[in-house]
């Protein structure tokens, strides 16, 4: 590359390795800034949690005497705050899971309507969606915790199952409409003359298709649903119906919190998602250029 | 017609529609009417019951004036309300703009550059509360890695930055951005990549350099998705309540709260809903031009794909 560039340029060629390479100097320069700012709070929660108890307030910036001790007591519940941790991962999972499959069976149904049969009203639908997709969640916190008393699922796991399949399914809406259009119409139709039933077409030939986007999508379900803190925090009180993200939280109530504890209890909660999303990335990146963004 | 016109979009281009169109024999059939009822029915439940009904249920609880009066005498009002402005505007723009030149960075063919990538999304793979517990204790006076760094090497003393309200902000904007800026990297990237590289070759040959490559490719082809990106980061920004609530949890004295942790601190701590409820519908003014443009500007996106 750099030939061709050194050919088609008249000027010198000491001068143009003189600016190459301090280009590259340079690029070399902003790669350096870029991996200290990306790591650094990476770095701290995991040298807090590998710290004992009198390194934290050392003040130096690395642990001194660095055990795992604090993931052994993460793994053991050997902390009032963490008694009921696997229980508690479970129910992460739970809700992971529940958003998950909620969210790509409705979506996917939705978007079989809106793209393959030829609804008048296919579009109300879509601007529904569309309009979710931009309220933000948060915005709506206060009432959707009073609704979710109304229907009974106070302190319950299907309430925030509900809100997380509520603010997933208009980007999967969004990102299935996207990508159905990249199936041929031609194939409904000839099933339709083989007389096949719109379930038929939806099951045996429409999910089929559609696995890329459903795996895109399934991803980016789960680790909002597990991601998320806000609903699971509202909308879950009791130790027994906690998932990690709210248990995590809890340490911040007191002032006397053992932080590396908490940092190792952190770690241990952000290597699934992180595991997932390095796993998926390919199929995420997907996602994210068939046409929709979202965090 | 209008509606069909307007549904194409969504659904597929308008020449297979027509096609596809004769093919079901000029519109629906009653009983395939019906199937696409009943799959666009658990949307349709979904969408009533959680949300039409929250967002009429809260429409309906601040609907009383007495609370505005109490809320715009609330001086914790007014410092939320500028905080949000200070974080939307300088949070959004600093990680937007960044993110896309980052992004011309992360076009280099360099092995280095490739491996860098994967190191640079960290923050964006790595949950929000996790992030925001461990910059929480970074940007710690006493005892967070900051200041320590700070000491270390140049024997510095570092401020107590959770103990002043603009430091404080500061701290959650800087959060702010090292968790997002990656992800709209990525998209810029994605948006670069699409690029035809055959203009950058003409431009090559017609002797351009790199700056009026810039202005006269790159820029006229991202200016659409750069616009759109800014539009949905200040949604995204306006709503986010887990960056602050950790980082400078609201403190000191609530001097550091936005609109979205306020909302549920007059909820939840104070144990005023209603008021809570107010507060988020004074953000209407500025969410519904957002909502409009946005949703124009996605369903013209989605009619160039």
């Amino acid at each position: 590359m750099s030939a061709t560039a050194a050919a088609g340029r008249p000027a010198s060629p000491f001068h143009y390795r003189i600016r190459a390479g301090l280009k590259e100097t340079g690029c070399l320069a902003l790669g350096f800034v870029l991996i200290v700012w990306s790591l650094l709070p990476i770095y701290n929660i995991i040298s807090v949690a590998l710290s004992t108890h009198d390194d934290i307030f050392s003040g130096t910036v690395w642990p001194e005497h660095p055990s795992l001790h604090s993931f052994w007591i993460v793994f053991t519940q050997g902390f009032w705050y963490l008694e009921h941790f696997w229980h508690q991962f479970g129910n992460s999972f739970y809700v992971a899971f529940g958003t998950t499959f909620f969210t790509l069976l409705i979506a996917s149904l939705a978007s079989f309507t809106i793209g393959r049969m030829h609804l008048r009203q296919g579009w109300l639908l879509s601007n529904a969606a569309l309009m979710t997709y931009i309220i933000p969640a948060s915005f709506l916190a206060i009432p959707f915790y009073s609704i979710a008393q109304f229907y009974g699922l106070g302190n319950n796991l299907w309430a925030v199952i509900a809100a997380y399949v509520t603010f997933a399914t208009p980007y999967a809406i969004f990102i299935f409409s996207q990508y159905g259009k990249s199936i041929p119409m031609e194939l409904d139709e000839s099933a339709r003359i083989d007389g096949a039933n719109p379930m038929q077409i939806y099951y045996r030939i429409y999910l089929p298709l559609m696995i890329p986007a459903l795996v895109a999508i399934g991803t980016y379900a789960l680790l909002l649903a597990w991601n998320d803190y806000l609903y699971q925090f509202l909308l879950l009180s009791s130790q027994q119906s906690m998932t990690v993200a709210v248990a995590l939280a809890q340490f911040l109530n007191s002032d006397e919190s053992p932080w590396n504890y908490m940092m190792a209890t952190a770690i241990v909660y952000a290597l699934p998602p992180m595991i997932l999303y390095y796993g998926f990335r390919r199929y995420m990146a997907a996602g994210l250029t068939m046409g929709g963004v979202k965090g | 017609m209008g509606t069909t016109q307007r549904a194409v979009p969504i659904g597929r281009a308008v020449g297979t529609a027509r096609l596809g169109h004769r093919a079901w024999h000029g519109g629906l059939l009653a009983s395939d009417y019906a199937w696409a009822l009943g799959f666009a029915i658990p949307y349709i439940a979904i969408f009533l019951l959680f949300v039409i009904y929250p967002i009429i249920y809260g429409v309906w609880l601040g609907a009383e004036p007495a609370l505005y009066h109490q809320l715009f005498a609330d001086p914790r009002y007014a410092t939320a309300l500028v905080n949000t402005l200070v974080y939307i505007g300088l949070g959004v723009n600093l990680h937007i703009l960044g993110a896309f030149l980052l992004s011309g960075f992360f076009m280099r063919k360099r092995w280095w550059v490739k491996a860098l990538l994967v190191i640079y999304i960290l923050p964006w793979a790595t949950p929000a509360l996790p992030a925001f517990i461990s910059l929480h204790w970074f940007f710690d006076g006493q005892y967070g890695l900051l200041n320590n760094l700070l000491y270390w090497l140049f024997g510095v003393d570092g401020p107590v930055y959770l103990n002043y309200r603009w430091l404080g902000m500061a701290c959650n904007i800087i959060s702010y951005i090292w968790k997002y800026m990656p992800f709209w990297t990525v998209i810029f990237l994605a948006g670069r990549m699409a690029i035809p590289q055959e203009l950058y070759e003409a431009a090559d040959v017609d002797g351009a350099t790199g700056v009026s490559k810039f202005a006269n490719v790159t820029w006229p082809l991202m200016a659409n998705l750069y616009f759109v990106c800014t539009l949905l980061s200040t949604i995204f920004t306006l709503g986010d309540f887990t960056t602050v609530y950790f980082v400078s949890g609201g403190g000191p004295n609530m001097s550091t709260e936005v609109f979205a942790t306020l909302g549920i601190r007059y909820a939840y701590t104070l144990g005023m809903p209603r008021l809570g409820v107010a507060q988020v519908l004074t953000a209407l003014p500025l969410m519904i031009p957002l909502v409009f443009i946005l949703m124009r500007k996605l369903r013209m996106t989605e009619r160039q794909l």
